[in-house]
């Protein structure tokens, strides 16, 4: 007797997204197995970000259905969907630190909503999650006071307060410079390693793509869909599609095999 | 999600064998979910060695750190032996940080002493009164430099914001100043019918507007719609850095962002200013004519005995230099604005706080001029 297959961790299934009644990205079906990281990539204004709101519930889609760990996302009511919400953490491109709070504050907050620890526990585990970002003594800094790398490193142990089953990631290297990208980089890996974290990432960045992602899907702005799926390097050596190798390869043409 | 079933739920269970206490921690352990507290598992017993295993435990988080977290502290608090060799490499590595975070983290000490906290006062409104002559200096030499040369002055965004601050203010305007002469005829006649001085109400109304309230009322009106919008916008401009990317081309945000606002303020406070007068004499007359019973006419021929041009006159050069305070304090609370949302709310509130306090101060000082020239 086999055992039953676990669910996926994201399961998106058929799903329309769009802003006032102007339909963006159509039909878009994937499943992320949990503890993979997997990009969604893209050129700019192709609706990456766009997907990754609609996913994360900022809006419905207009058709089709998200799944996280087999349970129904969007068309949930308040208290399961309040529930599943627990499940992930969101790091957003601009890190989205509130800026009337200090560090520790921002990543003690989802445990304060969320939690019956004491302040003390919860201070506990958000000097521990800013810690695991490499932020020890800055955790009663104000955002205005640190980097853009900073910030992004506190957004990530904000998106990892509850410790969440799966994080999703709004291009984290966005404004950053190869060097600290590429601790985000390995921060993203590490956090895979120690927790089992599904990790799904918005980017457009290559080097981040081919050094951590484990699967790939490429969104395409005229096709409004998914043009291509698999690993980076199966696409950039398997696919025949110009768009993808176009990408992929940054306008050039492909590497003699 | 479903509730996890109570089986799986975080426990542990404690044995006691002579000095030493076997812990065996069990179950599910998520930081959303309550979870024993070691003092429960203590129960009272004071062990000399404290071994821990995890082998039962399905799945956990921060919880389980927690707890082995406050499990430590308390051993070494007791001086017992706390055993967590059985413990997976992952786990010992996090408790590991985990200690270490609780030992390097410091407070950020904000505080500062009575005397630091004065002197540092003390300079910042020093060089708060610096910032604002100089921006005023640097309007100035801007409004001079436009008039030099007027095809560089920005008039499409000035006709922007005189319909801004001055058309659309009309209906705020139009009550606020109605409003501010009916009360004025009202607390009037208490005192003047007394006397039977009814139709000196239409004196005490059409005085206080021309001289006074016309352009007091409409420039506090402005100072919050028009210098908290001014000061809001320019704020963000500077957190989206806007007004960086206007200083790198050599563009002064003064001549370009300034300029436009203050003079369609300038022009259109003082019709503002007129408009009302004519609303709050308006709001006189209606009171005189339902409660007092003077007509329209006797009303308009008594004001006229008392109020003459120099009246309003002096009431439009009010109006002019409130323009210009409610216009200066919303551009430079915008341009000092710190880069962040909190910070933009706090531009605009400061920038009606200042154009407020100093059009007070500017409304007195006008009192004693006009008392010494006798106007």
């Amino acid at each position: 007797m086999t055992a039953p297959r676990p669910p996926a961790a994201v399961e998106v299934e058929a799903v329309t997204c769009g802003y006032a009644g102007q339909v963006v990205l159509k039909d878009i079906t994937f499943q992320v197995p949990p503890g993979e990281i997997f990009f969604i990539i893209g050129g700019s204004g192709c609706g990456k970000s766009t997907l990754l709101r609609h996913l994360i519930g900022i809006h419905q889609p207009t058709a089709g259905a998200v799944r996280f760990f087999g349970a129904p996302f969007n068309h949930a009511d308040a208290t399961t969907r309040r529930g599943l919400l627990k499940t992930f953490g969101v790091l957003y491109q601009s890190a989205a630190l509130w800026s009337s709070l200090t560090l520790r504050e921002n990543v003690a907050l989802p445990l304060e909503e969320y939690t019956g620890l004491n302040k003390r526990e919860i201070e506990e585990i958000a000097t521990l999650k800013l810690a695991q970002v490499g932020l020890t003594g800055f955790e009663d800094y104000y955002p205005s006071e640190i980097s853009g790398g900073m910030k992004k490193r506190a957004g990530l142990a904000r998106a990892l307060a509850l410790d969440p089953a799966i994080v999703f990631l709004d291009e984290p290297s966005a404004g950053l410079d190869p060097i600290t990208s590429r601790k985000l980089d390995d921060l993203v890996l590490e956090i895979r390693e120690m927790f089992g974290t599904t990790l799904v990432v918005v980017s457009h960045e290559l080097a981040s793509i081919f050094s951590i992602a484990d699967r790939v899907i490429m969104l395409d702005k005229q096709q409004q869909g998914i043009i291509a799926e698999g690993t980076p390097r199966e696409l950039a050596a398997g696919s025949r599609d110009p768009r993808v190798t176009g990408f992929l390869y940054r306008g050039d043409r492909p590497p003699p095999a | 999600m479903s509730a996890a079933p109570a089986t799986n739920s975080a426990r542990v269970s404690a044995e006691a064998a002579g000095e030493v206490l076997e812990v065996a921690l069990a179950g599910r352990w998520h930081i959303t979910e309550t979870r024993p507290g070691w003092t429960a598992v203590l129960a009272g017993r004071s062990p000399r060695w404290v071994r821990v295993s995890v082998d039962q435990v399905e799945k956990w988080d921060s919880s389980l750190l927690l707890f082995l977290f406050e499990m430590q502290q308390w051993c070494r608090m007791a001086g017992a032996h706390c055993d967590t060799e059985a413990l997976p490499e992952k786990l010992t590595a996090l408790l590991a940080q985990l200690s270490r975070s609780h030992e390097t983290s410091v407070p950020f000490d904000r505080t500062e002493n009575f005397i630091t906290a004065v002197g540092r006062a003390t300079m910042e409104v020093w060089q708060k009164g610096s910032d604002i002559s100089h921006f005023v200096g640097e309007c100035t030499l801007s409004l001079v430099k436009l008039a030099q040369q007027p095809h560089k002055f920005r008039w499409r965004d000035c006709l922007h914001e005189m319909q801004q601050c001055g058309a659309m203010a009309l209906p705020i305007v139009s009550l606020i100043s109605f409003l501010v002469g009916l009360t004025l005829a009202y607390t009037g006649a208490l005192v003047l019918r007394q006397y039977g001085g009814d139709i000196y109400v239409a004196d005490l109304v059409g005085l206080s507007m021309v001289r006074e309230m016309g352009a007091l009322m409409t420039a506090i009106v402005l100072a919050g719609r028009t210098g908290a919008a001014f000061s809001a916008h320019l704020g963000n401009m500077k957190a989206n850095e806007e007004i960086d990317a206007l200083e790198s081309l050599g563009i002064s945000p003064v001549d370009f962002l300034v300029a436009p606002r203050l003079l369609a303020l300038g022009l259109m406070m003082p019709l503002l200013s007129l408009y009302a007068n004519c609303l709050g004499i308006a709001g006189g007359m209606t009171v005189a004519a339902m409660v007092l019973e003077i007509s329209p006419t006797a009303y308009w021929v008594e004001m006229l005995t008392i109020v003459d041009l120099s009246d309003v006159a002096s009431g439009l050069i009010k109006a002019v230099t409130f323009g210009a305070i409610v216009g200066l304090a919303g551009c430079l609370r915008g341009l000092q604005a710190e880069r962040s949302a909190a910070g933009v709310g706090r531009a605009a509130t400061s920038a009606v706080v200042t154009a407020i306090v100093f059009i007070i101060v500017a409304d007195a000082i006008y009192a004693v001029i006009f008392d010494i020239l006798g106007i």
